[in-house]
């Protein structure tokens, strides 16, 4: 039986960890999840929760996730959009949290995009 | 749209581009009368009577209110096609309030499907906004106010992934309590 006081352990743990995030935030990978209603109703929604649950999972201080309107093409939504500094924007198109962990596998560690989830068949 | 809380997370997004510091969301079912009803009230910066009129109709939308186009008539969609009723009402400064009504057993009613991932996902989508989420079933109810988490939390941010995973158990928790045992209704 889970209680909001449990809470209270994990706002310590973070405090000492946010401390240790300070530094270099030069280096911050993005990753944005078109969340309008195109978006929504073509599955984006648990295409988001998977991107946070695998960042959260392999520890990636440097990676944030967050969500933005409608990217303006509906039909290949869900659209997840990966920026790393110095790099060009890469487009993945009809994102599935399926195929979550392979784009932060081999893209957002291994500075490789996974072409294959890019074109547009 | 395949579950009603994909439609909760889209109407709550309109709340949040109308820049609502609070919003209320209240899933009750009454199986007494085979009622379910779903209410997203903000006091973000409404509407005019003429907007609040053309928001329904998907095909009147303008560039400028982006977040208007087609999540209320999904949304209105849903509760008129499984014997419901839709209202939106608003005032200029004061907020929005959105209601969609269900018959229960309706075949054509859509699941509720996963409200704490809609409520995570909100979370994490602007700062500094107070969701109160009620979740009743006939005289149980469960109730999540974030000001009550914020208070815990202190500086800690209520967006971080670690307190989204926890608040999303807790969500599912009590929304299984509410229900009896049942996961979902």
């Amino acid at each position: 039986m889970k209680s909001l006081q449990e809470l209270n352990a994990i706002r310590d743990k973070m405090k000492n960890a946010s401390q240790n995030r300070q530094q270099g935030s030069d280096d911050t990978i993005r990753v944005v999840v078109g969340m309008a209603t195109c978006g929504i109703a073509a599955g984006a929604r648990p295409v988001l929760n998977a991107f946070v649950e695998e960042v959260a999972k392999r520890n990636l201080s440097n990676v944030v996730v967050s969500q933005t309107g409608c990217i303006g093409m509906c039909k290949f939504e869900p659209i997840v959009e990966v920026f790393v500094p110095n790099k060009e924007k890469v487009t993945y198109i009809k994102v599935t949290p399926e195929k979550v962990a392979r784009i932060v596998t081999e893209h957002i560690v291994n500075q490789k995009p996974v072409t294959e989830y890019i074109k547009i068949n | 749209m395949k579950e009603l809380s994909l439609n909760i997370l889209d109407i709550a997004s309109n709340s949040i581009t109308a820049n609502a510091t609070k919003i209320e969301i209240t899933v009750i079912y009454v199986f007494s009368q085979n009622l379910l009803s779903i209410e997203i009230t903000d006091n973000g910066c409404g509407m005019n009577e003429e907007t609040v009129k053309k928001v329904t109709d998907p095909f009147v939308t303008s560039r400028k209110t982006r977040s208007v186009g087609l999540g209320i008539p999904f949304f209105k969609e849903s509760a008129e096609s499984s014997g419901g009723k839709f209202s939106i009402t608003s005032k200029v400064g004061e907020g929005t309030k959105v209601k969609a009504t269900y018959e229960i057993d309706n075949i054509d009613r859509m699941p509720l499907g996963d409200l704490a991932e809609t409520i995570c996902v909100l979370l994490g989508a602007k700062k500094d906004i107070r969701y109160v989420l009620t979740y009743r079933v006939d005289e149980r109810e469960f109730v999540l106010d974030t000001d009550e988490v914020r208070n815990i939390l202190g500086e800690v941010d209520i967006s971080n992934t670690e307190v989204l995973a926890f608040l999303k158990d807790y969500i599912n928790q009590g929304i299984n309590i509410t229900n009896g045992g049942s996961k979902n209704l």
